[in-house]
């Protein structure tokens, strides 16, 4: 009996393995969770896009549940989802911009061109914010709760099957521990 | 086991070293030889975020780039290369070391190798000691066991020569 099992070894090892690289099937290897996640937005001190005078902290993102949309104007993906985040933006969900390396004329221009989804912008020109958060390629969208704790990111373009099978849920059950 | 285990580091540097010469060009000044030298190691233990097969120091990625950008600005400032690789660590996750720490995730990463070749080495001198044990390998036949033989065999050469003689009649 003993002797039999020994045979099966092979068999149960080959499952075994199987079992492991099936679960990885389907799992895009680009997409990492962040390093952030459950913890507090770094601290960072910046200026507002439109308004230069304005310094915007990591309090301002306290407050309230949000997206934070990581963008910039040479980035074509961004192009890409940005009548999507309109159309969240027009739908009431609260969306926070940080424009990352990239140029505040050239941003300003992208906004009133394409129309501007954000509640406010943080100007980021050299990535401080992008590099301490962890951002290694825009666009990515953040979901920061109330407390300023990143609960989520996403990386890469922001669209429907997106927004349906993740974020809107999480953003449901955020917001139902809120309430 | 530690002495395995480094012994497995040190290959794995091995491995590293061929991709010295592509590595990528930025103009840093160094304020020592010293600093210069644990630059070029750090940024051979991270690993580029973007472009995952790729360690920074090999990577075009905008994001490599800044990553070498703030390990030069960090061992400039005296930073120690293990802090400065938890520094990238806390922002982008343990992915981008090379050397991941030990933890209940990454046990299978670390110690599996061991194990396959310990359960291999038992496998191995499992079946070698049976084979050295096996009494038909080198024991003397009895007297039984001789004449058994002497029989069978002169049984398969009378027989074969009854189909050689068969074969001359054709």
């Amino acid at each position: 009996m003993n002797k039999r099992l020994v045979y099966f070894t092979p068999l149960l090892a080959a499952l075994g393995i199987g079992l492991i690289l099936y679960t990885a099937i389907g799992k895009d290897p680009s997409k990492l969770e962040t390093a952030r996640l459950n913890d507090p937005v770094p601290a960072f001190q910046l200026e507002d896009l439109r308004n230069a005078a304005q310094t915007l902290n990591e309090e301002s993102l306290r407050g309230r549940l949000r997206l934070v949309n990581v963008w910039a104007t040479w980035c074509p993906s961004c192009k890409a989802e940005h009548a999507y985040l309109e159309k969240l933006a027009s739908e009431g969900i609260p969306i926070v911009g940080i424009n990352y390396k990239d140029e505040r004329d050239a941003a300003l221009q992208w906004l009133s061109r394409l129309g501007d989804p954000y509640e406010f912008n943080i100007y980021d020109p050299e990535g401080k914010l992008g590099f301490d958060l962890g951002v290694y390629g825009a666009p990515e969208t953040y979901v920061v709760d109330p407390q300023g704790v990143v609960r989520h990111r996403h990386v890469g373009e922001l669209n429907a099957r997106v927004w349906q099978n993740t974020l809107q849920p999480l953003l449901e059950k955020l917001g139902m521990e809120g309430r | 086991m530690k002495n395995l285990m480094l012994v497995f580091v040190a290959l794995l540097g091995l491995n590293l070293v061929g991709s010295w010469a592509r590595a990528s060009i930025d103009v840093y000044e160094f304020s020592t030889e010293e600093t210069r030298e644990k630059y070029h190691a750090v940024i051979k233990e991270l690993r580029c975020p973007k472009c995952q097969n790729q360690d920074i120091a090999d990577s075009n990625a905008p994001i490599a780039k800044d990553m070498r950008r703030e390990v030069h600005r960090l061992v400039e400032k005296g930073e120690q290369p293990d802090a400065i690789v938890a520094f990238m660590v806390e922002r982008f996750g343990e992915f981008v070391s090379y050397r991941p720490k030990v933890t209940g995730s990454t046990y299978l990463l670390w110690f599996g190798p061991f194990v396959l070749v310990v359960v291999g080495l038992f496998v191995v001198f499992g079946v070698a000691r049976k084979r050295a044990g096996n009494p038909t390998r080198n024991k003397q036949l009895d007297v039984n066991e001789a004449e058994r033989l002497k029989t069978l065999l002169k049984e398969t050469k009378s027989s074969a020569g009854e189909q050689a003689s068969e074969k001359d009649n054709k």
